[in-house]
């Protein structure tokens, strides 16, 4: 069902934990539809010196968060905010259609964090972040709950 | 994989060497047609399939006339209720009556009448999954041309009263079918002595093949004839009959039946050991009844808070354990099961439900080997989860 990729992300994934004085924190999906990602950023700066999530979710859900940390950590947060869902797909050599929905979440939650950090330097956020989609749910008509 | 333990018996299960020996025969040996009757193959095929017919009868308490052929579970599902609906939709009758807890073969043959302008009454279950017999009795109205109600349920085991559900059927005038797929060759069933007028049943469900299934009918219970074509089934359901698996389908049951306390003895030890175990286990839901004796001798269904059940199933598959979700997530649907949900459960807790199942084949290094890989899957899965905390 999983490439080798998201089994090994799944297995063995990066950055798994929480970050006590994080600088921003994001959390997106619902307990309801089976998936939650919480995204915690460390800033310093403006690069994303520390990184870690915690997902209630499928295999997919936990390789893609993983995924999505590696790609953003150490990184500026101008390089995360261009993070796409697709970007994580393929790092992650692909996923089955049906758990496409993760990989967008996974995205959501890094912009999620972002956002968060910004609101707390006192900057609006949408402007740089974008508006974010309360439920990522509906696009795909994943969940439907 | 060096060594696989197998634990979704409710899904299918492993065929019998017996059965297959019992098979062999009909593949290239006794090859013939069994309405060709007028040479030796094609005699000795119809002979079989006359003896699997009386085999099958035996084991059910019914009679070999009252025994149809079917390709599976589904297909004995969808021909008595499509067939019974239109058969009676003729004098009026065009309401059915089921709970919502069956499975899909019933459900969504329900949900086809109702596209067809049929009324259908879906009845709730308790929080253990049982169907009242008093909301059958208030559900029937003069226009209900059937009851169906399975005899125990694939996801959570729950057996249901389908002996006093037959008699209230039986008293109102109403036919009633019982979906026995999970049940045959797992719990003792007089198709006769229960007061059932249809009931389907699967070969691949009790150590037989895939592919063969069958649906009783009470002789003065007439359905719509399934399949138009040859006189096969009493020309009821056309169609040469798949002798090898109809063979396959009367031994396993006879083998299943002739050993049900016993099985039934073992499944039971095999649930109870893990049950025991994951009642251990912080924040732990079983789900469906709490006696056991209520449940199918080798299902156990339970909920792990904060654990989502497609994660534990992937560690489950890693320890080489097979065994299913409770959520209909992992085989590509994201919603979870409509009988989780039935019985009260969040969509929150449905989502990290499992499904064990125990067969025949497995043994009690499996119980403890699968309790190990358990605490363990749980554990991981709980500590990366965003909604558990200790």
């Amino acid at each position: 069902m999983y490439s080798e990729k998201v089994m090994d992300h799944f297995a063995h994934p990066r950055n798994v934990g929480e970050i006590p004085d994080a600088d921003g924190v994001g959390e997106v999906g619902n307990a309801k539809c089976g998936d939650v990602m919480k995204m915690f950023l460390k800033i310093d700066g403006n690069v994303i010196t520390d990184v870690k999530f915690k997902t209630f979710g499928c295999g997919a859900a936990i390789a893609t968060s993983s995924m999505a940390t590696e790609l953003i950590k150490g990184k500026s947060i101008d390089e995360a905010l261009q993070l796409t869902n697709k970007a994580v797909v393929e790092a992650l050599d692909g996923l089955p259609p049906v758990k496409l929905h993760c990989s967008v979440l996974a995205e959501q939650a890094v912009k999620a964090a972002l956002a968060d950090y910004y609101r707390r330097q006192g900057v609006d956020p949408e402007p740089i972040v974008g508006k974010l989609d309360d439920d990522v749910h509906g696009e795909g008509a994943a969940c439907g709950v | 994989m060096d060594h696989i333990i197998y634990a979704d018996n409710a899904a299918t299960t492993p065929v019998d060497a017996r059965v297959v020996e019992a098979m062999t025969p009909y593949f290239s040996q006794c090859y013939g047609n069994p309405s060709s009757i007028f040479y030796s193959v094609g005699a000795a095929a119809g002979e079989a399939l006359a003896a699997a017919r009386a085999s099958v009868a035996k084991s059910l308490g019914c009679e070999p006339a009252e025994v149809f052929f079917t390709s599976c579970g589904t297909e004995a599902d969808n021909w008595a209720i499509k067939g019974t609906a239109h058969r009676l939709a003729a004098k009026g009758k065009k309401h059915l009556i089921t709970s919502c807890i069956e499975h899909h073969a019933v459900l969504h043959s329900m949900r086809a009448l109702e596209k067809d302008g049929f009324s259908v009454t879906y009845l709730p279950v308790d929080s253990q999954g049982f169907v009242r017999p008093a909301d059958v009795e208030a559900a029937i109205r003069p226009d209900t041309a059937l009851v169906s109600i399975m005899f125990a349920n694939n996801e959570i085991g729950t057996v249901e009263p389908v002996q006093e559900i037959a008699a209230v059927c039986r008293r109102r005038g109403v036919w009633f079918h019982t979906d026995a797929v999970q049940a045959a060759g797992a719990l003792p069933i007089h198709f006769k002595d229960m007061g059932f007028d249809m009931l389907s049943l699967s070969a691949h469900k009790f150590n037989g093949p895939k592919g063969v299934g069958a649906l009783l009918v009470r002789r003065g219970v007439l359905p719509d004839i399934f399949m138009d074509g040859g006189g096969q089934e009493r020309g009821r359901r056309a169609g040469t009959e798949n002798v090898a698996g109809i063979v396959g389908l009367a031994k396993a049951l006879e083998l299943a039946v002739a050993s049900l306390p016993q099985k039934a003895e073992k499944l039971a030890a095999l649930r109870d050991a893990v049950q025991r175990h994951v009642q251990t286990m912080p924040h732990v839901h079983i789900n469906g009844p709490a006696d056991p004796a209520r449940r199918l001798p080798g299902l156990l269904n339970v909920s792990f808070e904060g654990a989502e059940s497609e994660s534990i199933l992937l560690f489950l598959d890693m320890a080489g354990i097979c065994a299913s979700s409770g959520s209909a997530c992992a085989s590509g649907s994201l919603d979870p099961s409509h009988v989780l949900l039935s019985i009260g459960l969040s969509h929150a807790v449905a989502n990290c439900s499992l499904r064990l199942s125990f067969g025949v084949q497995n043994t009690p290094e499996d119980a403890q080997a699968i309790c190990r890989a358990l605490t363990d899957s749980v554990a991981e899965v709980r500590r990366r989860s965003a909604i558990y905390s200790e």
